[in-house]
């Protein structure tokens, strides 16, 4: 990508990040470490990668997104907004009575929401249902996955990834949000996943490991699952919990709670002075 | 009915698939190692192209059936009733039943029919588990002329369904040519005034030979076979509660949450009547031959007709 795309998409990201302070301050609840984690990724896939069109959510040939770490859900949100699926105002109506942004993914009421998800472990076994599902009917359509890193301590998500590799879905790109935290602490202390990596590989995954925060890795991990054939792809992504929130970063507390209206305003001050250096230069 | 053919109804559960397999491309068929039994076999020689074996995973086949109807395909996913309503019970909550996305539960071996596999495999609850996610239709067919056509009801509705079928073979008693289905309407077997009994599944057959055991001592049962619990077909029970005044639940699910506390919980909301219900009592079931479990916990023809005669006679 040319640097000035480049740009382009740091600036969506300090958005997206914004939309997730914004939505959680006004929900009081939600998850914005993760979603802050996954923001470059989201801004990458709704800015650059996916084939969707805000204009019809529902083309039958779109590329599909399944948010299998359903709570972050602020980020996924906040991307989706910013690309025109919906007015950014909704955002402050997160997790309100009668919003369509439920607390966590609901494909019947937030258009561009390919899949509900929310319980782990589920909806990277519909990524795969789906993936088979373009198999039979044709089509174009690749799938794309964001688990987290302790998510995949859910069994069900390894009988998802025996069954990518046993039916050769490369049409499914599963991504991995390693920041390193869960609810509990840090993944090794509460149940290890690691070695990620040299798991997937032992379920036949084709693997690539980046920062997830680098566009530029992004990219080329992208263009990277496109020549892989016979064989899912997955992408084990490096971040940080709370990116770009100087107090949320890899804070553990910060998983599953909303900031005050003190902290709202020191986030989002950093958020705007980051935003205006983005568009400075 | 000693003449009759029997049949199980999770045959007609392949069978239906294979037809509809011919007719429909837009049908997918996921199993998890029990293909064989569960009669998904019969669709995936048909179809190799559009039947995916997911293997011991049963958490995982529900949810990637969600995706495949996400796609605007119709999934029919399989095991036995154990696991397709027990173990993935919050993949069928979550993933089909809050996306009211397009799957079709086909799950066999359900009940205390199951036999000498014993309490571990013995489903007496998927009644209650899945009546109790919004949106979901529960059935359990009769026979397997009337598992055919519920399969290809189910095809044609718009959302998740969940269907039961026995191991056991079991009398075939509808006359094909002539059967309707239609979901969330009941059948009445034999008309009655004294006492309506109001059965599924298997227990339909023990129903109507309890209904003519009861005639040979006057008593006029009337015998109705509820093949969906949910939606239940609301007039037809209030319909019975009126004019015959009691009604007896017969069913190869515990007496928790099946079809028994349905037809209560309508009646005491609605037209409060005296009801009994049959099923197994709040226990585990245990390794058997089926014929002699059944009766063992009085769900047979005979045992239906003394419990009707006890209600009656009170």
């Amino acid at each position: 990508m040319t640097a000035k795309e480049k740009r382009a998409l740091e600036i969506n990201a300090c958005k997206v990040r914004m939309g997730v302070i914004e939505g959680t301050y006004a929900a009081k609840s939600g998850h914005p470490g993760g979603s802050l984690s996954s923001a470059d990724l989201f801004t990458y896939l709704y800015f650059q990668e996916l084939n969707i069109d805000p204009a019809q959510p529902d083309k039958p040939d779109r590329d599909r997104f399944v948010l299998s770490k359903g709570h972050c859900a602020p980020g996924l949100y906040a991307a989706l907004a910013l690309r025109g699926f919906f007015p950014w105002e909704d955002l402050k109506t997160l997790r309100h009575i009668g919003s369509h942004l439920q607390g966590h993914p609901n494909m019947r009421s937030t258009p561009g929401v390919d899949m509900s998800t929310g319980s782990l472990g589920q909806g990277v076994s519909a990524a795969c249902g789906m993936a088979l599902a373009a198999k039979l009917q044709g089509s174009p359509c690749r799938v794309y996955t964001l688990l987290g890193d302790g998510e995949i301590e859910e069994g069900q998500v390894w009988e998802a990834f025996m069954f990518a590799h046993h039916y050769k879905l490369d049409n499914l790109r599963v991504i991995i949000d390693n920041n390193g935290l869960q609810i509990d602490g840090p993944v090794e202390q509460v149940m290890s996943s690691y070695p990620i990596l040299d798991k997937l590989a032992a379920f036949g995954f084709e693997t690539v490991e980046i920062d997830g925060h680098d566009f530029d890795a992004l990219e080329g991990a992208f263009a990277q699952a496109e020549t892989v054939k016979g064989k899912p792809f997955a992408i084990l992504m490096k971040t940080t919990k709370g990116k770009g929130v100087s107090f949320m970063e890899d804070q553990v507390g910060w998983h599953g709670k909303a900031p005050n209206q003190e902290q709202y305003e020191i986030a989002m001050a950093e958020l705007k002075a980051r935003l205006a250096e983005l568009e400075a230069d | 009915m000693a003449d009759v053919k029997k049949i199980a109804t999770r045959m007609g559960y392949g069978a239906a698939l294979k037809e509809l397999g011919a007719l429909h491309d837009n049908i997918v068929v996921f199993d998890a190692d029990l293909a064989g039994s569960t009669q998904t076999a019969t669709f995936g020689k048909a179809f190799p192209g559009r039947h995916f074996n997911c293997g011991i995973a049963e958490g995982n086949m529900m949810a990637v059936a969600a995706g495949a109807a996400a796609m605007g395909m119709v999934a029919f996913a399989s095991s036995f009733a154990m696991f397709a309503a027990g173990r993935a019970y919050e993949q069928v909550r979550n993933s089909i039943g809050y996306t009211q996305l397009n799957v079709k539960i086909g799950a066999s071996h359900g009940g205390i029919s199951v036999g000498e596999d014993g309490a571990s495999h013995q489903c007496l609850e998927d009644y209650a588990l899945m009546r109790s996610i919004p949106g979901m239709v529960v059935m359990s067919p009769a026979d397997e002329v009337e598992a055919r056509a519920m399969v290809k009801a189910a095809y044609e509705h718009q959302g998740p369904v969940y269907m039961r079928f026995g191991r056991s073979p079991v009398p075939v008693f509808h006359d094909e040519a002539a059967f309707r289905f239609e979901i969330g309407k009941g059948e009445v077997m034999r008309e009655g005034t004294d006492i309506a009994i109001i059965a599924n599944g298997l227990l339909v057959a023990e129903a109507v030979e309890a209904g003519e055991l009861l005639a040979a001592q006057g008593i006029s049962a009337r015998i109705i076979n509820m093949a969906t619990v949910k939606p239940l077909d609301e007039a037809l029970v209030l319909k019975a509660a009126e004019e015959c005044g009691r009604i007896l639940t017969c069913e190869e699910h515990s007496v928790i949450g099946g079809l028994g506390d349905a037809v209560c919980s309508l009646l005491s909301e609605k037209r409060p009547t005296p009801v009994r219900r049959i099923g197994t009592p709040d226990v585990f079931g245990h390794s058997g031959p089926a014929a002699e479990l059944l009766r063992q916990f009085g769900l047979c023809g005979p045992c239906i007709a003394q419990a009707a005669l006890d209600f009656v006679r009170g």
